[in-house]
């Protein structure tokens, strides 16, 4: 009986579904990635279930945290059972599995579908593309170019919601007499370099980024402007409490949501702890992007597809890539996400005030902000991240050292 | 018919010496091999010399690393003796209850470190640990930050890792001293010697034994202490928790940078051999050889 209904599954819903092209056959697809939490799960299930629509069989395989997930994905692919499918985020983490040709190219159904007409902002199409085939499928976009503020608390003390670091600067001693915690901040290294990233990128502007982090320009970096950057993280620094060490992120958001804190810097992610939690944006809760010129990230996350020696598994991976990008599938996986489509046609109508100031802002191609992990490897960001950890956790650690450290880090050829 | 003995224990003992010859040597010369190349993601024989050996010792981190592995190592070896010796000394006086108090004491062993982490990160995290109960019990001036603080964050590391330890140490010793020889303490209580004299001076070189299990069984935790860091700063704060294994852990999996990972293991493998060495040359052959003559 069990076996007749899933013959009848698989025969009759590929029908209703008609929007996803390719849908011959029953295929099974085996999927790695590291969307673990409750909001990741309702993420990813929307990708599942599209699959499962089309009458394939989708293999779960989560693994918890981006690096091990990663791990799996390259000891499997070098032992030569790769998955259909494996996550990686947007950045150059997976060159090396191209260059040594083990992803299978999407060139024949990126070309067919119109891949490169479609995908926004282009700068995706540069981080998928390598001599001219597509090797991944970028499904969002999530940026770090947020302040998440209660609003509670600067109503309390009297002081306007504050736009850049600079006037948040200004008001946090008011904030920290009145009992509170100016700023929240989780000491893990990733917590600390991503909110360096941010307000470097807020007080410099992308250009200035761009030519440190692509153009590994030493004069740039030592213009003295990057030393006020490291000055003023300092500053921030000094607003934090004596918890911070090791916090994890929610656990950090959790308190900004519940008034213990002020402030704190994370990516857009932090938004799903606010609607669990039942606040509602810029009412309880505003989110800032700070700084005069406003960017939006370009983080986020890809599927690549590991060759397999079964040509069968070819025809999976493209369609797959197909149902990924498809304009239903992208709008239900972004709203459960909340995260951003790559592509502007997809339906946004569920967007929160928050989601839609990103939305607004991507439409500009000038407000688009690549990040370093972008144009460089994980060892170089990795070595970076280092550095600035270190320095938020090491007062003795002068800037003038920092400055030293990180110009031999951009000269190491890493 | 010793001889006969000994051809079948080699032969019993064969598929473990195969096994250890490829797996161990062989693993240790690939290592070496790659470790000279420039590999980042997947391995690949782009060989760059001693390159990555350079980059290695240039790190601040691997250096902060190397400090923290010979404090804990320490640390760690000889609180665990110590305190371990003791508690196997004070449960030998015969007291009421002995079996209730060994598992007490042997508890936190059974524990896996990723546990023992996590618990102590809660006792001594300063914001919701014991630290604040002890505010909010009217001791103010209460002050207990070394997991936030990077200059004794180590320390908590070693604590915890003692508290986890020592219960260990304690059955080895109190097995050693159980195995003592009635005579010799009624000779000792003749001779009219202190209690803690005797411990000190006879008893505790006849446990010598016991001593050098427990060390070598310490040791090798030592080198590869790896879980119960991650659980309990992360490395952190910053890096000033960091230890040589983390460090390799985090250039295999999560920095894609797989030559400077084998330069770091080569390395600690070197140590290693270079510390043990001399030291099992004069337990295991030295000695032996004394005894035959």
């Amino acid at each position: 009986m069990k076996k007749f209904f899933s013959i009848f599954l698989t025969l009759f819903l590929p029908l209703s579904f008609t929007n996803v092209s390719k849908a011959a056959g029953h295929m099974e697809a085996e999927v790695i990635h590291w969307w673990t939490s409750g909001g990741e799960q309702a993420a990813i299930s929307q990708f599942a279930e599209a699959w499962q629509e089309m009458g394939n069989t989708w293999i779960d395989t989560a693994i918890t945290g981006g690096d091990n997930a990663r791990g799996t994905t390259v000891n499997r692919i070098i032992g030569g059972n790769p998955p259909t499918a494996a996550q990686f985020n947007i950045s150059k983490q997976f060159v090396d599995l191209v260059e040594q040709g083990l992803l299978q190219s999407l060139e024949e159904v990126a070309s067919a579908e119109g891949w490169r007409d479609f995908i926004y902002p282009p700068e995706l199409i540069e981080t998928c593309e390598f001599e001219g085939e597509f090797y991944c499928v970028p499904v969002n976009i999530h940026s770090w170019q947020w302040m998440w503020i209660n609003n509670d608390v600067y109503k309390q003390v009297g002081l306007p919601v504050p736009q850049t670091f600079e006037e948040f600067l200004a008001g946090a001693p008011k904030i920290q007499e009145a009992g509170i915690i100016p700023l929240a901040l989780g000491g893990q290294t990733w917590q600390e370099s991503g909110m360096f990233g941010v307000v470097s990128s807020s007080i410099l502007g992308f250009p200035h980024m761009q030519k440190i982090f692509r153009d590994k320009d030493v004069d740039t970096l030592r213009d003295g402007r990057f030393a006020d950057v490291l000055n003023t993280y300092r500053e921030l620094n000094a607003f934090t409490d004596e918890g911070s060490p090791g916090r994890l992120w929610n656990d950090t958001t959790a308190m900004v949501i519940e008034g213990k804190a002020a402030m704190q810097v994370m990516g857009d992610w932090a938004r799903g702890e606010f609607a669990v939690a039942g606040k509602e944006a810029m009412v309880d809760y505003s989110c800032i992007i700070p700084g005069k010129e406003k960017y939006v990230a370009l983080g986020g996350d890809v599927f690549v597809f590991p060759k397999n020696d079964d040509p069968k598994v070819k025809d999976v991976q493209l369609a797959m890539a197909s149902m990924m990008v498809n304009p239903t599938v992208q709008a239900k996986f972004n709203n459960a996400k909340g995260s951003l489509p790559m592509r502007l046609d997809v339906d946004t109508s569920a967007a929160d005030a928050c989601m839609q100031m990103g939305l607004d802002l991507i439409q500009n191609p000038d407000a688009i902000m690549r990040e370093s992990d972008d144009w460089n490897t994980p060892a170089f960001t990795n070595a970076w991240d280092d550095i600035i950890s270190e320095f938020r956790n090491d007062p003795n650690y002068t800037v003038a050292q920092v400055m030293d450290d990180l110009e031999g880090v951009l000269t190491s050829g890493l | 018919m010793s001889k006969f003995r000994n051809i079948a224990s080699i032969i019993a003992l064969l598929p473990m010496i195969i096994i250890s010859l490829t797996v161990f040597i062989g693993c240790i010369i690939y290592s070496f091999i790659y470790s000279l190349t420039n590999s980042k993601l997947i391995p690949v024989t782009n060989f760059v010399g001693f390159d990555q050996y350079q980059r290695l010792f240039k790190q601040r981190k691997w250096d902060v690393a190397v400090e923290n592995i010979f404090i804990y190592g320490f640390v760690f070896t000889i609180g665990c003796l110590i305190i371990g010796f003791l508690l196997a000394v004070l449960i030998d006086q015969k007291i009421r209850g002995e079996s209730l108090f060994r598992t007490i004491f042997l508890y936190p062993y059974a524990m896996s470190f990723v546990v023992t982490g996590l618990v102590w990160k809660w006792v001594l995290n300063p914001t919701f640990g014991l630290e604040n109960s002890m505010h909010m019990w009217g001791f103010g001036w209460f002050e207990l930050d070394w997991l936030v603080n990077r200059d004794l964050a180590i320390y908590a590391v070693c604590i915890a890792a003692v508290w986890q330890g020592a219960g260990f140490v304690m059955v080895l010793m109190l097995a050693g001293l159980r195995g003592i020889d009635e005579d010799i303490w009624k000779s000792l209580s003749i001779e009219g010697v202190a209690k803690w004299k005797s411990y000190l001076f006879v008893i505790l070189p006849m446990l010598r034994p016991m001593v050098v299990t427990a060390i070598v069984l310490i040791a090798a935790g030592v080198v590869k202490v790896y879980d119960l860091i991650l659980a309990l700063t992360s490395g952190g704060p910053g890096y000033a928790t960091t230890t040589p294994a983390m460090y390799v852990m985090e250039n295999f999996f999560q920095r894609a940078n797989l030559g400077q990972a084998f330069a770091a293991s080569i390395i600690m493998f070197i140590s290693v051999v270079c510390i043990l060495a001399p030291w099992a040359f004069y337990e295991f052959y030295l000695r032996n050889k004394n005894a035959a003559n």
